[in-house]
C-alpha cells in the first residue's frame, strides 16, 4: 500500500500561536508522479513541506511519507529523499562546491559524475564563497545537491524562484529525467507554465486546506470558456442561467464565461439568437488558478 | 543627513526593551556599590583600613585599578565601580553600533532602507546618535543616582563622565570595526578584542606599577579622572576628542566601500569539499574554528603578560615594611603570587565563559538564519547536529583556559627559573576552572532546547555570576545566593587544596543541563524567528 503513495496527508493541522497555517490539509502524491503544489502566498505550502521533513510537528491529523512517520523516522527517511528550500542561505566561509558536497554527504553520499554534469548544466561556479553568490546561484547550490542525490523522492519548494529562463529550462529537463528514472517529485511553485509543463497531477491549497486536486485534464474540465458574441437579439434566459458567469452586455454585444459542463446548452441558446460574430477563448489553467487565488483575497 | 531622524526612531523602537536594561545595569551597579560602602564602612577609620588591605593586594589592583582617596565613600566607590561601569558601557556601545549598522547590512534590511530616500550614511549616523544618546542618558542617571546617595556632585559628574566617555570611545571603535568586515559577528568580536586589550594594558600597568602603560588605555583614563579625589576634568575632553576622531575615521572608511561589502575583498574557495568535511561535527568545527583560534591567540598573549607580571607582585608589596611583616607571617611572597594567579585565573574563567556561551549559542544563529534546515533535512539526527556545536563549546573553552594557564605558567617560570614546573602547575590550576565554565555552556544549551527565543538570556546568567563573584563579598550578599554561581565552587588554585567533589557536581550539572537541552531540541519545531 505504501508503494502506491509517496506522500499521504489526511486532515493535517498546524498552528503557530493562534494562526492556523494548515487547517485539515489532504494531499496524496502517487509514487512516480510529478505533483504540483500550488496556492497563494501564505497558503501553507512551505509549512506542509516542513512537516513532511520532520522539521515541524503537525498538531493533529495524519502525515506519512514513503510509508513512514515523518517526525519519528526523520533520519532514516531523509536518506531516501532530497529537499530544496525556498530560501537558500549559505555558510559565508564555505564555497558553493563545499556546501554541495557537505549536504550530499550528510545524506549518505554523492555521485561525482552526476555532480559534475549538473554543475555544467546549471553553469555554476563552485569556487565562490557563500556571500558572493547571487540569489539564483544560491538556489543552484541546493538544486545541485538535491538532484545529484540518488533518492526516491524530491521535495522542491519554489526551486526556480530566481533562476533565469535558461536555467529554468535546464531545471525542467532535470525534472523530466527524474521522472523517467522513476522518482517522485513534489513541486511547490508559483510559475504556472512550469506546473503545466511538468506536473502529472496538481493540488491547489488555500488557507491551509486543499481546494482542488486532480490531473491537469481533470482540472481543465473545471475551467471556463470565455465567449464574446454579437447577437441580433438578447436571449432573456442568458442572465442567471446556471453555468454562466460575469455576464456583460454592451448593446448587441455580450461577453461572459461559461463552465465546461454547460457549454453545450449555452452555445445552443446563442446560436438561436441570431449570431453575427463569435470569439471563443479556450479554457486556461491560469484562469482556474486565479479564480481560486482570488477567493482567498476577498 | 536626510532620514536619520526616522532611523533613530526606528532604532529606539527596536531596542525599547534592550536599551533600558543595559542602562539600568550600568547605573545600578555603581549606585549599589556606593550604598554598600556607605553602609558597611560608615567611618573613616574603617574605610582607611579597607583601603590599606586592598592596596596591599596587587592582584586586586590588576582587576580594579588604584585607590585615589581611601578616606571617602566616593573615593572607594570610584575605585571599585569604575572598571565595571566603564566596561559595561563599552560593551553596550559595541553591541548597539554593530546591531544597527553591520548586522542590518548583513541581513539585507539596509538595502531596503538604502533604496528609500535616505542619505547614504544615514544608517551609521543613526546608530552613532542612538548609542551616544544611550550613553548620555546613562551618565545623567548615574549623576542623579550617586548624588542621590549623598556623594559630592562634582565627583558624581566626573565618574559618570568617565563611564559615558568610555561608551563614546567604543561607539567610535565599533563604528570602525563595523566598516572593516562584512560579518556582524566578526565586527563585534574585533571591537570586544580591542576592549580586552585595553583592559589588559590598564591591568598590567596597575599591577606592576608601570603608570605609562595604564595611560595607554581609555580604561586607565576612566580611573585617572580621579572622581571624588581632586578631579582631572581635562580627561573628559580627551574622551570626546578620541570618540570624534574615531567616528570621523569610520566615516572615511564607509565612503570607500559598497553597501554589504567589507574592506577586505572576498576570496575564492575550493571547488570541492575536502574528505574530512562530512559530518555535523566537521561542519561545526569548520564554522567555529576561526573564532576559537582568535580566542586562543588572545588568551595566550594575555596569559603570558600576566604570568610575566606575577613575580613583580611580590616585589612591590615587599617594599612596604608593615606588609612585608604580615607577608612573612602568612607564608612569604609565594602566597601572594599564588593569590595573584588564583584571582587572574578566576577572571580568565569568566571571560572563557563568554566564549562558551558564544559557541553554544551558534546553533541558535544557524537555526534563525535558515542554515540548520538543509542540514537537518539531510540525514542528520538533531542531537548529532547540536552535539557538534556543543563539543566545540566544551572543548574550546577547556583549550583556551589551558593555553592561558600554560602561557602564564611558562612566562612566570622563565622569570623565576623553573619553566616546566610552573607551566604544569598554573595550567593545572587553569583547568580547575573548566567545569564551572562548562555550566554556562550547559545553561545555553538548555535555553536553546527548551526556550530557543531566550537563548541570549545565557549572557544574563554570565553577568549575574560575574557580579556575585566580584561584588558578592563587598555587598555582603547571602552565602546561599552566592553559591548559585558555579564559580563559587571552584577551589582557589594554585595554592589552595582541592577535592574531587565540586568538580564532579559541576560536571554532573553540566551533563544534566545539556541532556535536557538536547532532549528539548529533539521534541520541538524548528523556529526560524
Ligand atoms: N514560524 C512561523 N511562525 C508563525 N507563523 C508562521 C510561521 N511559519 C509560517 N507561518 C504562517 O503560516 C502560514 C503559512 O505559511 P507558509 O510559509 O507555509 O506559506 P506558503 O504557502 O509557503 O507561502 P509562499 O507562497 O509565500 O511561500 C502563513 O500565514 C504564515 O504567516
Ligand atoms: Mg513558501
Amino acid at each position: 500500500m505504501s508503494s502506491e503513495f509517496a506522500v499521504l496527508i489526511n486532515g493535517l493541522t498546524k498552528r503557530f500561536g493562534h494562526v492556523p497555517a494548515l487547517d485539515g490539509l489532504d494531499l496524496d502524491v502517487r509514487t512516480g508522479e510529478v505533483h504540483g503544489f500550488l496556492g497563494p502566498n501564505g497558503a501553507g505550502k512551505t509549512t506542509a513541506l516542513r512537516v513532511l521533513l520532520g522539521l515541524l510537528r503537525g498538531d493533529s491529523g495524519h502525515a506519512e511519507i514513503l510509508g513512514s512517520d515523518p517526525w519519528r523516522d526523520a533520519v532514516a527517511l531523509h536518506r531516501r529523499l532530497a529537499y530544496v528550500p525556498g530560501d537558500v542561505t549559505l555558510w559565508p566561509t564555505l564555497s558553493g562546491g563545499e556546501a554541495i558536497d557537505l549536504l550530499a554527504r550528510l545524506r549518505g553520499g554523492i555521485d561525482p559524475r552526476r555532480r559534475a554534469t549538473l554543475i555544467d548544466r546549471f553553469d555554476f561556479d563552485p569556487t565562490k564563497k557563500g556571500r558572493a553568490y547571487s540569489k539564483g546561484n544560491r538556489q543552484k547550490v541546493a538544486l545541485i545537491a538535491a538532484l545529484s542525490a540518488d533518492v526516491e523522492l524530491l521535495l522542491l519548494d519554489e526551486p526556480t524562484a530566481g533562476l533565469d529562463p535558461l536555467m529554468e529550462a535546464a531545471f525542467r529537463e532535470c525534472v523530466a529525467e527524474e521522472r523517467a528514472a522513476g522518482r517522485t517529485v513534489l513541486l511547490s511553485s508559483h510559475i504556472l507554465t512550469e506546473v503545466e509543463a511538468l506536473c502529472d497531477r496538481v493540488t491547489i491549497i488555500r488557507a491551509g486546506r486543499a481546494v482542488e486536486t486532480g490531473t491537469l485534464t481533470q482540472l481543465r474540465h473545471l475551467t471556463r470558456t470565455s465567449i464574446t458574441a454579437e447577437l441580433a437579439e438578447l436571449p432573456a434566459s442568458l442572465a442567471g442561467r446556471p453555468g454562466v458567469h460575469d455576464l456583460a452586455v454592451n448593446g448587441n454585444q455580450v461577453s461572459f464565461e461559461v463552465d465546461a459542463e454547460h457549454l453545450d446548452g449555452v452555445m445552443r441558446l446563442i446560436s438561436q439568437a441570431g449570431l453575427r460574430s463569435l470569439i471563443c477563448q479556450p479554457p486556461t489553467l491560469e484562469q482556474l488558478f486565479l479564480r481560486h487565488y482570488q477567493v482567498s483575497a476577498s | 543627513m536626510i532620514g536619520t531622524g526616522v532611523l533613530v526612531r526606528l532604532a529606539l523602537r527596536r531596542d525599547r526593551l534592550l536599551l533600558p536594561v543595559w542602562i539600568l545595569v550600568i547605573v545600578a551597579i555603581p549606585v549599589a556599590i556606593a550604598s554598600a560602602i556607605a553602609e558597611l564602612y560608615p567611618d573613616v577609620g574603617q574605610r582607611l583600613a579597607l583601603g590599606a588591605t586592598m592596596m596591599a593586594n596587587p592582584a586586586l589592583q590588576a582587576l580594579t585599578g588604584p585607590i585615589f582617596d581611601p578616606a571617602s565613600v566616593g573615593g572607594l566607590t570610584a575605585w571599585r565601580a569604575t572598571t565595571f561601569a566603564a566596561v559595561l558601557a563599552g560593551l553596550m556601545s559595541i553591541m548597539l553600533v554593530t546591531r544597527h549598522t553591520r548586522a542590518e547590512e548583513e541581513s539585507g534590511r539596509a538595502e531596503l532602507i538604502g533604496a528609500a530616500p535616505v542619505g547614504r550614511y544615514a544608517l551609521p549616523a543613526a546608530a552613532v546618535i542612538v548609542t551616544g544618546l544611550a550613553n548620555l542618558l546613562a551618565a545623567l542617571l548615574l549623576v542623579a543616582g550617586l548624588a542621590g546617595q549623598g556623594l559630592p556632585l562634582a565627583g558624581s559628574i566626573a565618574f559618570a563622565g568617565a563611564v559615558a566617555g568610555m561608551g563614546l570611545v567604543f561607539t567610535g571603535i565599533a563604528a570602525v570595526t563595523a566598516q572593516l568586515t562584512a560579518n556582524a559577528r566578526t565586527a563585534n568580536a574585533l571591537a570586544v578584542a580591542v576592549l580586552g586589550l585595553f583592559f589588559l594594558l590598564r591591568s598590567a600597568g596597575d599591577a606592576s606599577g608601570a603608570e605609562a602603560v595604564s595611560w595607554l588605555s581609555p580604561l586607565g583614563w576612566a580611573q585617572r579622572i580621579r572622581a571624588f579625589a581632586d578631579e582631572r576634568w581635562w580627561l573628559l575632553a580627551v574622551f570626546a576628542a578620541v570618540a570624534v576622531l574615531l567616528v570621523a575615521g569610520a566615516d572615511l572608511l564607509a565612503r570607500r566601500r559598497d553597501i554589504g561589502a567589507g574592506l577586505l575583498a572576498a576570496r575564492r574557495g575550493p571547488a570541492a569539499a575536502s574528505a574530512s568535511l562530512r559530518s555535523p561535527l566537521a561542519l561545526a568545527w569548520r564554522l567555529q574554528r576561526g573564532m576559537l583560534f582568535g580566542w586562543a591567540a588572545g588568551f595566550a598573549v594575555v596569559g603570558g603578560v600576566f604570568g610575566a607580571l606575577a613575580a613583580s607582585v611580590g616585589d612591590i608589596v615587599g617594599d612596604i615594611p608593615q606588609i612585608a611583616d604580615m607577608l612573612a607571617r602568612i607564608g612569604g611572597a609565594g602566597v601572594l603570587v599564588d593569590t595573584f594567579f588564583a584571582t587572574q585565573l578566576g577572571l580568565f574563567a569568566l571571560v572563557a565563559s563568554g566564549y562558551a556561551v558564544q559557541a553554544a549559542s551558534r546553533p541558535r544563529a544557524e537555526e534563525t538564519i535558515g542554515r540548520a534546515e538543509p542540514v537537518l533535512a539531510a540525514s542528520v539526527p538533531r542531537w548529532r547536529w547540536l552535539a557538534g556545536h556543543v563539543a566545540c563549546a566544551l572543548a574550546g573553552s577547556a583549550l583556551i583556559l589551558l593555553i592561558a594557564g600554560l602561557a602564564a605558567g611558562l612566562a612566570h617560570g622563565l622569570r623565576i627559573g623553573e619553566p616546566a614546573t610552573q607551566a604544569t602547575r598554573i595550567a593545572g590550576a587553569a583547568l580547575a576552572q573548566v567545569p564551572a565554565v562548562w555550566v554556562l555552556a550547559g545553561i545555553t544549551v538548555l535555553l536553546f532546547g527548551l526556550l530557543p527565543r531566550m537563548t541570549a538570556v545565557a549572557w544574563a546568567f554570565l553577568v549575574a555570576f560575574f557580579l556575585l563573584g566580584q561584588l558578592g563579598e563587598l555587598l555582603q550578599i547571602d552565602e546561599t545566593i552566592r553559591r548559585f554561581s558555579p564559580f563559587a565552587h571552584v577551589p582557589a588554585l594554585p595554592g589552595g587544596t582541592a577535592t574531587a567533589t565540586p568538580f564532579v557536581w559541576l560536571c554532573l550539572t553540566t551533563g544534566v543541563l545539556i541532556a535536557a537541552g538536547v532532549a528539548g531540541f529533539g521534541h520541538r519545531d524548528l523556529k526560524s524567528d
